[in-house]
């Protein structure tokens, strides 16, 4: 095992705690603890902001979904980013000027109806869990596949140094917290690309394009699964192959990757797929339950959109890499493509590129804290965002409880998704991740956007919208996480379901909305200029 | 070391400061007061913000959007190289993202002058 991996872990869990503990000397009043009293710095917010939302999914997702399908994946880290563009041009100033400071808070504000908040309440929860969930799968895969240890361990241990550290430390402290992780994520993955381009080079610049993968030095694979090679040959599980430098990969039967041209080039077909994932992650962005509780910090209106502006250049530049990882996976770490673990191409590729000398294991280290603090801070992010909500819509409606109450949440939120994780470790990571986008896309995408630009929303209409679009959605995921296997076009349908369960949620929010013109609430042009003035003309 | 006498307590209100400059006017009533000149101040002003940001919206569906139809329909684009990289992993990996960013500064920009025009109105509903 590399040596330098356990001091870079511990150091990473030391430093959360450590910043953690040091915002909380400032955090006294439920108002510090809960929304920071609206005294971040845009900076700092914007960097925590990234922090928080660039993910296990994005740290070694994108890479491992590069270094399996190729260029068709890159709407993945393409569409997380354009999401915070669509979350600026529809959503930023105007949510930072309601005050609202969760999706539950903001229906109260726009539409005044209980059963709409706790419909969103349920959405927010289910979401919230649904995106948890790979978080800590994630961490827990990644400590068995470098430590050999088990992998409910390491899903407990950052299920519980999460908890304690949003239960202790509030949003004053993750601020800090997540600001830092993002510069560490950043150089995580920037510092050992310059040297695997650097040893690329040195190599004569292996190709990667067709006829195909080859391996770079001698490997010796295990055979996971009963599986044929290339159609042709049969392998049983626990046989261990040789292969030598030159030789090429060859297809298991058993793992769905994408060779030679297929890799390469733009699929001819699939083009409903392609262009679901694009609406769910271009427009799920503004519905997840962590992002929006962060614009509460901002100081006002115009700020936000300034944050959100420098947000997106940071999150942009950060998905410059993980493409890099997952094209040069394809040259050092072909094994992954037999053995399907292609996840791990970012924690593997340092070593596989640079050797197990001092070097390679340095960078390795570095490069496993940073997915430390991908796991560390989403998941955070997440629970605070969470137990705001049990806090305010679940323990205490409608009353101001206190700190205790809050870690009370905190507890609570954590318990469902930890207890999830130690039971389910074989559902796919990216795939769990994208179908949260299609949820929050489906249905808080359509309420923020409506009740931002339209006057006309009733509380029935955003009510039958959410129920249309977000309850189809979320069908849709309950039938392809639990469900049986699925074929053919229906499989795409409901695998990639945002392209026609986000329309379905417009028309429906729209269509009943009319019909129900009456309930449009009498304050509507007071909530239109609260949320659209410029706070300079507030009196 | 003896404490320093503690001083008065002072309340800093700085909305209330801000709210008093000058004389209230005309344009000011109308929009606290709700009448319909007012109203039609404000849907003046979200109907300017809705535009700009469905026409950015549409500058990026119309550069990012079309990219799968385009690959689709025409294959040789996917097959064209520049400086040995093949133009689809260009323009998703490295191009979108400066791409998006731009635009976005673009909004910055023109939804804070449509809100620096709105001020103006309502601050000088004279000229």
């Amino acid at each position: 095992m590399n040596p330098y991996l356990a001091p870079g872990l511990i150091l990473v869990l030391l430093l959360t705690v450590a910043i953690g503990a040091y915002g909380l000397r400032f955090a006294r009043t439920t108002s510090d603890f809960l929304v920071a009293s609206r005294s971040v710095s845009p900076s700092w917010n914007a960097a925590a902001i990234s922090g928080e939302y660039l993910s296990a999914a994005s740290f070694l997702g994108v890479a491992g979904l590069v270094l399996r399908y190729g260029v068709d994946v890159l709407w993945y880290p393409v569409g997380f980013a354009a999401g915070y563009l669509a979350l600026l041009l529809f959503v930023a100033a105007p949510l930072r000027r309601s005050g609202a400071f969760t999706l539950p808070d903001f229906c109260q504000v726009r539409l005044k109806s209980v059963a709409l908040r706790r419909l969103a309440t349920a959405f927010v929860l289910f979401i919230g869990c649904l995106y948890l969930l790979p978080q800590l799968q994630g961490a827990g895969l990644t400590f068995a596949t470098l430590t050999g240890g088990s992998y409910a361990w390491g899903a407990l241990v950052v299920g519980v140094v999460v908890t304690a550290n949003v239960a202790f430390g509030g949003m004053r402290a993750i601020t800090f917290v997540q600001a830092f992780q993002y510069w560490l994520k950043l150089t995580a993955l920037a510092v050992p690309m310059v040297f695997l381009i650097l040893q690329w080079q040195s190599d004569g610049r292996p190709a990667v394009t067709p006829p195909g993968p080859v391996f770079h030095a001698a490997t010796t694979v295990t055979i996971e699964q009963d599986a044929v090679l290339d159609g042709a040959t049969k392998v049983v599980a626990g046989e261990t192959l040789r292969f030598e430098a030159g030789d090429p990969v060859p297809r298991v039967s058993t793992v769905d990757a994408e060779f030679g041209a297929d890799w390469l080039l733009p699929d001819q077909t699939g083009l409903f797929t392609t262009y679901s994932l694009i609406l769910a992650t271009f427009l799920g962005t503004m519905g997840l339950p962590h992002v929006l509780v962060r614009f509460y910090t901002n100081p006002d209106g115009a700020s936000a959109r300034r944050t959100t502006l420098v947000v997106l250049a940071m999150v942009g530049m950060f998905y410059l890499l993980p493409t890099l990882y997952g094209v040069l996976g394809r040259i050092y770490t072909p094994q992954l493509l037999m053995t399907g673990n292609t996840d791990a191409v970012v924690l593997l590729l340092p070593e596989a590129a640079l050797g197990d000398g001092h070097l390679g294991r340095l960078l390795g280290a570095l490069v496993t804290a940073g997915a430390l603090a991908a796991f560390l801070s989403t998941s955070s992010g997440l629970l605070t965002s969470v137990a705001g909500v049990i806090f305010t819509d679940v323990l205490r409606p409608g009353r101001s409880g206190s700190v205790r109450d809050f870690r009370v949440a905190t507890v609570l939120a954590a318990l469902v998704p930890t207890a999830l994780a130690l039971q389910v470790s074989d559902m796919d990571v990216s795939q769990v991740v994208g179908l949260a986008f299609a949820v929050a896309a489906s249905s808080f995408c359509p309420l923020l956007v409506l009740g931002i630009w339209w006057r006309r929303l009733t509380d029935a209409g955003a009510i039958a919208g959410l129920i249309a679009g977000g309850g189809a959605a979320m069908a849709s995921v309950l039938l392809t996480v639990l469900g049986p296997p699925l074929r053919g076009g229906f499989a795409e349908f409901v695998g990639q379901p945002a392209a026609w369960t986000v329309p379905l949620a417009f028309l429906v929010m729209v269509g009943v909305s009319l019909v129900t013109g009456k309930r449009v609430p009498a304050d509507v042009g007071a909530t239109m200029l609260r949320l659209h003035a410029p706070e300079s003309l507030r009196s | 070391m003896a404490d320093p006498p503690p001083r008065p307590r002072v309340r800093v209100v700085l909305g209330d400061a801000a709210s008093r400059r000058g004389a209230p006017d005309r344009a000011r009533a109308d929009l606290d007061e709700q009448t319909p000149v007012g109203e039609a101040l404000v849907k003046g002003l979200v109907r300017a913000q809705l535009a700009l940001a469905l026409r950015l919206a549409l500058v990026v569906a119309a550069g990012l959007g079309t990219l799968p139809l385009l690959f689709a329909a025409a294959p040789a684009v996917g097959e064209f190289k520049v400086f040995g990289v093949h133009l689809p992993w260009l323009l998703l990996g490295v191009l979108s993202f400066p791409f998006l960013v731009l635009v976005g500064a673009a909004y910055v920009r023109w939804a804070e002058r449509n809100e620096q025009d709105f001020v103006a109105l309502i601050r000088r509903p004279e000229r």
